[in-house]
């Protein structure tokens, strides 16, 4: 039997006719990578191929690595394969990555969203025969509401925090979800204050000429004072951290998919929970899947076994991808 | 419906007790009284007479939102919630209505004259016309349980507050077997000479946990000290020729315990006394035979000669008709003396009897004997101080035996539900029987969030096998299980069962190989039972 176009092995995703890997989680020659996130772009690679708008965050994160990058949509041989990476939507650079062998195409959807954020380069649907799909909220209980919509409970949250004296503080990763809702933020109400995770990674991508609001890195000389009705923008480890103190009265907002779902907001003991993804939720999953075309799919990442289960009964050929992937811990995860 | 949302919401998105407070009394200030009965009768636990089943429920709403039933049924246990899940799987509401919380509540008992078929168009009627929180407490009209963090205390000082009353008189009123849909809020809250319900008990005073030393409490002098009892808080209520026996949750224990119905032959109409409902002969006997009259509604003669239950008074609330609350304890335990000196052994009554000590190192001493009077610890009591209501810091401290604890292997892992779902915080627990490992209890409780993330993320990588919910996982960790008591059980395989059970320290230091063995357990049972 021929080698299939990818395979499932102990170190990740990995193309026999190219002899290459995707996102890896153990040291490998050839990486091609999907996004800068720290569960899928590791360190210890002989070398990576990502895509150009991605190669900032990586070099910043990954620092002195062997990088070759790609725009999206440009096909390249790589021993008996054909790549090219096409727009996820997950973060800004963030790509699927298709791979077609003699005629038969794969791709590994990574992590991807279909929202347009207004940042990431939208989603792009790609046709093939065999599609490995992230689910991490692969469940129908998942379903976002439009940006616009959270961008008002958020604003509104910030001008009923600054009102009751207290300074609100949102928690969220580093690298996406904060710039994200940067963008969502209405600068009109205040200035936005960053901690040092969040303004180092803003600043990478501001390099890149995305189009951010202006941010106040908080260091220990910076005079709070200076800075009345502002917002707080941190990663979710500085919520509740000595870090906070300096910021006297606050109320703490979580931006998530997880909180979507009552439990996990409450255990989170944030003052306020966002339902806001970088995730495709439940509807979004589904169409991606449809506009694939694709025979196969492989589930990953999240609710995999519900997820498989349902799609066969949609009429896919679906099955669970066989290896552990890391921590499919999702919720600490980048979501 | 849209009023009642909005305050669920501010409740439920604050942990702080003052702003859900502030929020509740606004909307107690603003919304009719049909409405406050309800919302006040929801929140401790009254709900309106159950229409549909969940299995119903269940049924129509994976049908609405297009789903397979497998599918909600595997969705529910992520969430962690039944009516929250189902909230969540609907398609978007139809069109927009804003009817009060007291609508939608007679819409559901008018469902009991309706065929089956009609009551399912009924609940789809109403899913279609209210949002995502709406429909989760519509849901949660069927299946109860509103558990918002709404105290009881924090209610009645809401109610208070809104209506500038006084907050021990509001808590009495809400005691007791009232129901929203044969009262009003003017009789149940605000009626100047409402008759006082025969029935109805005072709030219960609780005890802190003492964890400094006694000598902070000052001269010896002052405190009264009594054996804690391991048996059913419970207030037993002498009115109007009747009586009733409420435990500290305010559920009626009275059908359960026909005992005491003969305490009318011994004492005076107008007594109230609180007490511990224990099983006793001669003493009080283990607790897992008291066990075995909980949760029994009706009792068959064998058992209510094999298992006998007393009321071992340590307070009267009432005497001669007459509120004794604000008296000093001296002065209650004195009448309760009394009282309680007459009653022949007949009686379903007891007197817990103060312990006499002089030093605090003198009471030490005694409490460390506590297990040989199937005692918890001992309570100490200040003489001088009224009967409060709530847990109040100060006047009483239950001061307990430190707990047995046993170092146990992780061998089973079940996610939680609610704040807890989607992370592993149910476990079952085995020591060694030679080379086998043989489960002997469950515990949920004891570990940090940090912690309980930390094992969740372990189980999900070691699990071995899965049964439904249930995943067996590697044998590796060790834990130290702390408990109050132990006796013998023949239902458990190991044949023995414990008195809250919890995990008191992860044992990362600890080799799976010296965890403790089941002849370690029978030796406690042995010395402890």
């Amino acid at each position: 039997m021929a080698d299939k176009v990818l395979c499932f092995t102990d170190r990740g995703i990995y193309c026999p006719a190219g002899d290459f890997h995707i996102d890896p989680w153990h040291p490998v020659d050839r990486a091609l990578i999907t996004h800068g996130h720290a569960d899928h772009a590791r360190p210890g690679h002989a070398r990576y191929l990502a895509t150009q708008a991605a190669a900032p965050v990586l070099r910043h994160r990954l620092g002195a690595i062997t990088l070759d990058t790609i725009c999206f949509g440009e096909r390249r041989k790589i021993g008996g394969a054909t790549v090219s990476f096409h727009p996820a939507g997950h973060v800004p650079g963030s790509a699927q990555i298709r791979v077609e062998v003699g005629g038969e195409v794969w791709v590994a959807s990574g992590d991807y969203k279909l929202e347009n954020d207004g940042l990431s380069e939208p989603f792009e649907p790609v046709r093939c025969h065999s599609f490995i799909t992230e689910c991490t909220f692969g469940l129908p209980v998942f379903t976002w509401v439009p940006q616009a919509q959270v961008s008002a409970e958020l604003n509104a949250w910030w001008r009923d925090s600054v009102a009751a004296d207290r300074t609100p503080v949102l928690g969220a990763y580093s690298l996406g979800k904060a710039q994200r809702l940067l963008a969502m933020l209405d600068a009109e109400i205040g200035p936005i204050l960053t901690h040092g995770a969040v303004e180092t990674t803003t600043q990478v991508l501001r390099d890149q000429g995305l189009p951010l609001p202006r941010t106040h890195h908080v260091t220990p000389d910076l005079d709070l004072k200076e800075f009345p009705g502002a917002l707080v923008v941190a990663p979710p480890a500085a919520l509740g951290s000595d870090w906070m103190r300096r910021f006297g009265a606050v109320s703490t907002g979580f931006a998530s998919g997880w909180m979507r779902m009552r439990g996990v907001r409450r255990r989170r003991a944030a003052d306020r929970g966002f339902v806001v993804s970088d995730h495709a939720d439940w509807p979004a999953l589904n169409r991606a899947i449809a506009e694939t075309c694709a025979e196969n799919i492989y589930t990953t990442h999240g609710y995999t076994d519900i997820f498989a289960r349902w799609l066969r009964e949609q009429g896919y050929n679906a099955s669970v991808v066989p290896t552990e992937f890391g921590s499919d811990d999702a919720e600490d995860g980048t979501v | 419906m849209k009023s009642f949302a909005a305050l669920f919401n501010a409740i439920d998105r604050t942990t702080r007790t003052k702003e859900k407070t502030a929020a509740l009394t606004a909307y107690l200030r603003e919304v009719p009284d049909t409405e406050k009965l309800w919302t006040v009768a929801l929140f401790t636990g009254r709900r309106p007479r159950r229409a549909v089943t969940t299995t119903q429920l269940r049924e129509w709403a994976a049908e609405r939102a297009g789903l397979p039933l497998w599918l909600l049924e595997e969705s529910y246990p992520i969430v962690g919630d039944l009516a929250e899940t189902i909230a969540l799987i609907l398609p978007p509401p139809g069109r927009a209505t804003d009817l009060p919380l007291s609508h939608w509540i007679a819409q559901l008992q008018r469902l009991h004259d309706l065929p089956p078929e009609a009551r399912k168009d009924q609940i789809l009627d109403a899913w279609d016309q209210l949002d995502a929180t709406e429909r989760l407490l519509f849901n949660k009209l069927i299946t109860g349980g509103f558990r918002i963090g709404v105290s009881q205390k924090l209610m009645t000082r809401a109610i208070a507050a809104a209506l500038g009353r006084d907050e021990a008189e509001i808590a009495l009123r809400l005691m007791g077997k009232w129901r929203a849909d044969t009262t009003t809020w003017h009789a149940l809250i605000e009626a100047e000479d409402a008759e006082a319900d025969a029935s109805r008990p005072y709030p219960f005073y609780l005890a802190y946990q003492l964890d400094a030393v006694p000598e902070d409490l000052g001269p010896p002098g002052d405190w009264q000290a009594e054996w804690k009892w391991d048996g059913i808080r419970g207030q037993l209520v002498l009115r109007g020729g009747t009586h009733h026996l409420w435990s500290r949750g305010e559920e009626l224990m009275t059908e359960r315990f026909p005992e005491f119905a003969r305490a009318l032959d011994f004492l005076p109409d107008g007594t109230v006394l609180d007490g511990e409902v224990l099983a006793w002969d001669n003493g009080p006997l283990p607790f897992g035979t008291l066990q075995k009259r909980i949760g029994r509604k009706t009792v068959p003669k064998k058992l209510l000669a094999e298992a006998p239950v007393v009321l071992v008074a340590y307070d009267l609330l009432e005497h001669e008709g007459r509120d004794m609350r604000t008296d000093p304890l001296s002065t209650r335990r004195a009448a309760l003396d009394d009282l309680l000196d007459q009653t022949p052994a007949e009686a379903p009554l007891r007197l817990s009897r103060p312990i006499a000590f002089d030093t605090w190192q003198a009471l030490a001493e005694i409490r460390a004997m506590a297990r040989d009077e199937r005692a918890e610890g001992v309570m100490l009591k200040r003489l001088d101080s009224p009967y409060l209501s709530g847990r109040k810091k100060g006047d009483w401290w239950k001061w307990k035996l430190d707990p047995l604890t046993v170092d146990a292997v992780m061998i089973y892992a079940q996610q939680g539900h609610g704040r807890r779902a989607n992370l592993f915080t149910d476990f079952t627990f085995a020591v060694w029987s030679g080379n086998e490992l043989v489960p002997f209890t469950k515990a949920y409780s004891g570990l940090t969030d940090e912690e309980f993330r930390q094992i969740t993320a372990w189980v999900r990588k070691n699990t071995q096998q899965r049964f439904g919910p249930v995943r067996q996982v590697k044998p590796h960790h060790v834990f130290e299980i702390a408990f109050e008591g132990i006796h013998a059980s023949p239902r458990h395989k190991s044949g023995i069962a414990l008195r809250f059970p919890r995990m008191s320290r992860w044992r990362r230091d600890k080799p799976l190989a010296e965890a403790n063995t089941l002849d370690d357990l029978k030796a406690l049972l042995a010395t402890y039972e």
